[in-house]
């Protein structure tokens, strides 16, 4: 054991040395290189570590590149066969986040080489793997990450991507809206159809499944997309206007996902749905078959919180959004901000850019730490879901713009005058918004007005405004960017 | 006459709303214009929901930078087709778009009759449907 020796913050350059049996510190073994300049096909890694007691932050920091890398717990001689300077991920930078002592923010880099081409589960197996479990830290979360072009471009991203879906749809210039059928559990397939059927007529342009419907006793998934797509055609028909219900196909094997996604498509549905629970392998072997089969795919991200929230530990939903526009999904949960679920309101625009930007530029107070090129991947469709309602029009449109599915479930289910007419007040607020603010109306001071005028030739509307106009869900949020005091994190 | 809460087409981005003005027109116009998009009139009898390409009156109109002027085209087709359906469509060319960015109906026959839902059914429980429009049980050009 070398601990003592003075050489200890320093690399060994010495080759006999550095090989010698037995344990040496991170920084000794390569893995802390403060003068290193990342290459622009390296992966970089911004991780917020919090060291145990004692333990030297760059050291720390040397650790989680080991450790997400090559390294293992004592020197093996067998590196001298390989190439292992390039396969070591390099730490080059460590700074204190500001305002919360014991944290670090650490920049690790990674070659090229180390993932394999289009793998979501081999990059996230290096890079969330053992580190996350290793002892001298007491807490790492992952919170951005620059990912080259070089790497961007072996995923075949989104399915379809925004820019296609809205053809498909021929909807264009106003964000899409959607439903989730409630209840969640309990319905029969020909009760669940009815709610399809009424929201879709009503003026949505999508219903949804929620996450936890399967195949559950009171509902076959069969008897559920039968029921559900004679709902989707009839309001078609009745509309003019192309609908869509995302099928949640999510079950327990590929070959169960594979069976209800051919009956989908058989029935002339145009999305399916997954859980994020179901995994990136299994994630990218349905965006494989969507691909084929133009059907959109709708992800629900269910299983995040209990990875993306604190902020100590996990890993941020931004990468998570990275990985899935990568993975391949057409739609994603990404937070409403004014909704009953988690989310700071600049955070959750970091979110919708990584989803829908071309090019994402470094902007700390959205918590995004890198500019990163996407090289044309296509965009993904951010889903706003959780407690919205109506009157929250203008809020809505101002902080996510055009390019998002606005999900009203309770807000279109729980209308007092019904289903249909919950949709109707919907829509007609949503077109409203959308035409005072082309034409020059500032909606966040004026929105509130703009309803109310709308709501004068609309009953739906009025009834939703006077029922749930003053709710909000105002909460501290866990999940906030520490960016204020941050130096260039470039 | 078709039953859902609007009674019409619900195709476009405005179609929930009362019938713009020109004057409203005009204002969503000039906002597509500073967005640098291009503006274009089309028409049809054959509203299906998954009939993308109705009749351009005229090409899009890519070096038209004046509202008044792109109202004027619309009125022209207006004229040429009050019976029709018509739609202003604007086209966005930056890069990672490229497509349609928005589009609202402007014209409406004075009857829509709407669609009718075609089942056919196959096999086990399931079905194949066809959404039919009434009226292009008639000709081209005889429909409303």
């Amino acid at each position: 054991m070398n601990a003592t020796t003075p050489q200890e913050s320093a690399q060994i350059t010495d080759a006999k040395k550095r090989y010698s049996a037995g344990v040496l510190k991170y920084k000794q073994m390569g893995y802390w290189m403060p003068d290193y300049q990342p290459k622009d096909t390296d992966t970089i890694c911004l991780f917020r570590i919090t060291p145990q007691d004692g333990v030297d932050p760059e050291e720390a920091a040397a650790a989680v590149a080991g450790e997400s890398s090559t390294a293992t717990w004592t020197v093996v001689w067998t590196d001298r066969l390989t190439a292992c300077d390039s396969y070591r991920a390099k730490a080059y930078r460590v700074e204190p986040v500001p305002g919360t002592p014991g944290q670090y923010f650490a920049w690790v880099a990674y070659d090229l080489i180390l993932f394999e081409e289009g793998s979501i589960a081999n990059m996230t197996a290096s890079l969330i793997g053992n580190v996350f479990s290793f002892k001298p830290l007491k807490a790492a979360r992952l919170e951005d990450m620059r990912i080259p072009v070089a790497y961007i471009k072996t995923f075949k991203g989104p399915p379809t991507g925004l820019v296609v879906e809205r053809e498909r749809l021929e909807k264009y210039g106003r964000p899409l809206l959607g439903a989730t059928t409630k209840p969640k559990l309990g319905l029969s397939g020909r009760n669940y159809g009815r709610v399809i059927y009424e929201g879709l007529k009503g003026g949505l342009d999508f219903m949804k499944d929620d996450e936890n419907i399967n195949s559950q006793p009171f509902m076959h998934w069969r008897d559920r997309f039968l029921y559900v797509m004679d709902g989707v055609n009839k309001a078609s028909a009745a509309t003019g206007e192309v609908k869509g219900s995302y099928l949640n196909i999510t079950g327990a094997t590929m070959e169960d996902m594979y069976e209800r996604a051919e009956f989908a498509k058989e029935l002339g549905s145009i999305v399916v749905m997954v859980d994020l629970v179901i995994g990136w392998t299994a994630i990218q072997s349905m965006a494989n078959w969507c691909r084929k089969n133009d059907m959109l795919m709708h992800m629900h991200r269910a299983g995040h919180g209990t990875y993306t929230r604190q902020k100590n530990h996990g890993v941020s939903f931004r990468v998570i959004a990275k990985w899935l526009r990568l993975a391949g999904c057409d739609h994603l949960h990404t937070g409403t901000a004014v909704g009953k679920l988690e989310g700071d309101p600049l955070t959750v625009q970091g979110y919708y850019n990584v989803c829908r930007d071309s090019y994402t530029k470094q902007d700390l107070p959205r918590g995004l730490f890198f500019d990163m090129d996407w090289a044309d991947t296509k965009k993904v469709m951010p889903v706003a879901s959780g407690g919205i309602h109506a009157g929250q029009m203008h809020q809505l449109l101002d902080l996510f713009g055009d390019d998002v599915i606005l999900q009203f479930g309770g807000g279109t289910i729980g209308h007092p005058q019904g289903i249909q007419a919950g949709a109707v007040a919907n829509r007609v607020a949503l077109e409203a918004m959308v035409k005072a603010r082309n034409e020059g109306k500032d909606i966040k001071v004026e929105g509130p007005e703009i309803l109310k005028t709308a709501a004068k030739q609309c009953g739906p509307l009025k009834a939703a405004l006077d029922t749930w106009g003053d709710i909000s869900f105002n909460y501290a949020s866990t999940d906030t960017s520490d960016y204020a005091v941050t130096p260039n994190a470039a | 006459m078709m039953t859902n809460p609007t009674g019409r087409l619900t195709q476009g981005q405005f179609s929930f709303l009362p019938d713009l003005s020109d004057a409203e027109i005009t204002a969503q116009i000039a906002y597509g214009l500073a967005k640098g998009y291009a503006w274009s009139v089309e028409y049809t009898d054959d509203p299906h929901p998954r009939n993308s390409y109705w009749e351009m009156y005229g090409m899009p109109m890519f070096d038209l930078r004046d509202a008044a002027g792109v109202l004027a085209e619309l009125n022209d087709c207006r004229k040429a087709f009050p019976g029709h359906y018509i739609r202003l469509m604007a086209f966005d060319s930056t890069r990672g778009v490229e497509s349609v960015a928005m589009s609202f109906i402007v014209n409406r026959p004075a009857k829509e009759p709407g669609f009718g839902l075609v089942r056919q059914e196959i096999d086990g429980r399931r079905m194949r449907y066809t959404v039919h429009s009434y009226a292009t049980d008639q000709p081209e050009g005889e429909r409303y």
